[in-house]
């Protein structure tokens, strides 16, 4: 005899689940009873939005399944951040729920939400699973769905009864049967003919990279195009690490915060060769300015994705590596196209910053520091806000998956949490959380979690005592009339040891190398305070609506 | 924009329509009509989508559909040699007299049946295509509807071939 909450257990360690992030209440009880003696370690955070989060930055640090777990109804709405969050970045996870008993569905009754109609809108696919025999074969479909193609967030809500239930006997399950789910891996052979075509002859062309890229473990096929055919490569803030900062080719991350040189060269290239990217509107500014005298190839795995916001002339549905290589098999080496990468290359030089030799605590400062010393160790999980952005711009990304950052939802929170899921899936990495003082307060709590199972985290507060990012936009857009964006101080050092967490406060240049040596070496979590300049400003920026090379504040530093 | 017909097969599942309602509203996609019923194949429904908007938003409706789980194809039928159909009841203002004779006449041009009769109104049941009980309804509309639904359409293609799957 099998209860079903042994069953669903059963099934992740079938799936290879190691770690599960979570939150125990009444409608999930079966399920932690079953925990208690069972090989998959368990974290206990202290909010379930973290859990999510939590799950979310194990999946991005790992390219595995990342996987969170809470109670019905309160618990069960607190993922839901979490949940949006893997769903707009495409984030493999599964989340599962309690519910309460079968027999209580649709009565209101205590702790009940029906988050399967919730989450309909930001998962992949969701379940509830009405029969303990069905749990074997819906677990192996949600790790299915979840893991392949497009990747994404599904959930499985279970009714207590279900968890309860015996089983004499457990169905066999097999491979995930879905008819209405089939994926397309392979290109199709004359669109791929088409595209070698455009590469071979384009005068201009620019590649154009996103997280698409990194979710298929084709950042040595990009790399391996832009040589042999010399073309520029610029990022999405998702695609960061995709190819290395330094990389000759490279001219860095493209759109809103992006850099002369990527939002130049995209807009006068010729072609434009866009892969496992969504035109998201935080790129391709004004949608109709956007590499307007370009032929484009997309390349994407969700054929929604192609010509959704931008007309495409060689769509290609498929996985971008196998795709890539179909390609690069298929080309001769290039020569010449000098005077594009030349034109490329005094854009990059005319943009370069000087040394910085203000005596003022500056972010740039801060995070080259940073970048300086871990080299090619560090993984930097990031919250949102101005601190996401100037690690996107300052902080050298050389490896794929060592850039964890929530780029379709922008959910401030998402970092601390996330940096502790990274450190599960790569516990030999220094992780780091670049963080605004904003942000950090809103997941703060997980100190207790860093502390509960000594998570060697690094927190790096990027402290302006303001919500920075939207300061930023009151004082271009709205006459600087700060309307409740300003935030008194908070002694995060002290918050930290109260937790048990070490900390350290900085305000002078001086102090920077030294603390970040301290906090690295440290082999506890530890929390560093940067008290930067007040009113630092992200920069070069687009406005929202305008086009990409019309960047305001570009010689500023 | 223009009206385009969309057969779609699905699990018939719980919350199967709910996921696909749900989509067209959280896209601002405009459901001009969605009509569904269990079909040939047992586990699954056909559901019968009438869309309105231009290629391109078709086009992204289309592929979002198909990218539901549940969805097991989604043929776009719009330029194809189909039968469609659609049941009306109309509840029509009709005093016993001339205005009642009239209405009734016109029921039997349009084989529309009288399936009751009221001391002011009849209520007519017609099926055809939406042309059909579109100009039913104008021709009824002078002596005052009281009461009107219709299913929205169901479409075949016609011959042998079924729907094309798009996947
Ligand atoms: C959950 C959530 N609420 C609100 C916002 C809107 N928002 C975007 S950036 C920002 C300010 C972030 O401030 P802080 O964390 O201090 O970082 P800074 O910009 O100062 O680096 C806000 C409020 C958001 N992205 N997420």
């Amino acid at each position: 005899m099998k209860t079903g909450a042994r069953i669903l257990l059963e099934g992740l360690q079938r799936e290879g689940v190691e770690t599960i992030f979570g939150y125990p209440g009444g409608s999930v009880l079966p399920i932690y009873d079953e925990l208690y003696d069972s090989e998959i370690q368990h974290i206990l955070v202290r909010h379930e939005q973290a859990a999510a989060h939590a799950a979310d930055g194990y999946a991005r640090a790992s390219g595995r399944v990342g996987v969170c777990l809470a109670t019905s109804g309160p618990g069960a709405c607190n993922l839901v951040t979490g949940i949006a969050t893997a769903y707009m970045d495409s984030v493999p996870m599964v989340a599962i729920t309690g519910q309460v008993p079968t027999s209580m569905l649709g009565n209101d009754a205590f702790q009940e939400s029906d988050i399967t109609g919730i989450t309909m809108p930001i998962t992949k696919h969701n379940y509830l699973v009405k029969h303990a025999a069905d749990l074997p074969q819906a677990v192996r479909d949600a790790f299915y769905i979840a893991g392949t193609g497009r990747q994404g967030p599904v959930l499985i809500d279970i009714p207590k009864d279900v968890m309860t239930a015996q089983l004499e006997e457990v169905p066999p399950v097999g491979t995930a049967r879905l008819r209405g789910y089939q994926p397309t891996y392979e290109g199709h052979a004359l669109q791929i003919e088409k595209a070698v075509g455009l590469i071979a002859d384009a005068a201009r062309p620019v590649l154009y990279v996103g997280g698409g890229v990194i979710a298929a473990g084709a950042s040595g096929e990009v790399a391996r195009l832009a040589e042999l055919m010399l073309i520029p490569i610029t990022t999405t803030l998702m695609g960061l690490g995709a190819i290395p900062c330094d990389h000759p080719l490279s001219l860095g991350m493209i759109g809103m915060h992006g850099t002369e040189a990527a939002n130049y060269a995209v807009t006068e290239c010729d072609l434009l060769i866009a892969v496992g990217v969504r035109f998201d509107d935080r790129v391709t500014g004004k949608i109709e300015a956007f590499a307007p005298n370009a032929r484009v190839i997309h390349i994407d795995i969700d054929p929604a994705e192609i010509g959704k916001n931008k007309p495409v002339d060689v769509p290609i549905v498929g996985d971008a590596k196998s795709v890539l290589q179909r390609i690069l098999h298929r080309l001769v080496k290039k020569e010449g196209r000098e005077g594009w990468l030349d034109r490329v290359r005094r854009w990059k030089e005319a943009a370069a910053l000087g040394t910085d030799t203000s005596a003022a605590l500056g972010p740039a400062y801060i995070l080259a520091e940073m970048s300086d010393l871990l080299g090619e160790n560090g993984i930097i999980v990031t919250e949102v806000g101005q601190n996401q952005m100037w690690a996107a711009q300052h902080y050298c990304f050389r490896r794929p998956r060592t850039w964890i950052s929530s780029g379709g939802l922008g959910t401030m929170g998402y970092g601390f949490p996330a940096a502790i899921g990274a450190h599960f899936a790569r516990p030999d990495e220094t992780v780091v959380d670049v963080a605004g003082d904003g942000s950090f307060q809103m997941n703060i709590q997980e100190l207790g979690t860093v502390a509960h199972y000594h998570i060697p985290v690094k927190v790096v507060i990027l402290n302006n005592m303001y919500l920075g990012m939207v300061r930023q936009w009151q004082e271009l857009f709205y006459d600087r009339r700060y309307s409740y964006t300003e935030l008194p101080p908070v002694d995060f050092v002290g918050i930290a040891r109260a937790y048990g967490v070490d900390g350290m406060r900085v305000e002078e240049k001086a102090d920077v190398r030294p603390a970040l040596l301290a906090a690295f070496e440290s082999d506890g979590p530890f929390v560093l305070d940067f008290r930067i300049e007040r009113e630092a400003n992200v920069f070069p920026m687009v406005p929202a609506g305008a086009a990409i090379n019309e960047m305001i504040g570009r010689r500023q530093r | 924009m223009k009206a385009h017909t969309l057969q779609v097969l699905v699990e018939n599942k719980a919350g199967v329509l709910s996921r696909v309602a749900g989509l067209f509203s959280r896209r601002g996609f405009n459901i001009e009509s969605l009509t569904v019923g269990t079909c040939e194949e047992p586990g699954m429904s056909r559901m019968t989508i009438v869309v309105l908007g231009d290629d391109a938003e078709v086009e992204q409706v289309k592929k979002q559909l198909n990218k539901l789980i549940d969805v097991i194809k989604v043929s776009d039928i719009t330029e194809r040699s189909t039968v469609d159909r659609e049941l009306a009841l109309i509840k029509v203002a009709a005093e016993a007299g001339d205005s009642r004779a009239e209405v009734m006449q016109i029921a039997s041009i349009f084989r529309a049946q009288i399936i009751d009769v009221g001391t002011r109104s009849v209520i007519l049941e017609v099926t055809g295509d939406t042309e059909k009980i579109d100009a039913l309804e104008t021709l009824l509309r002078q002596y005052g509807i009281k009461e009107f639904v219709r299913t929205g359409k169901i479409a075949l293609l016609r011959g042998s071939k079924g729907a094309k799957a798009q996947k």
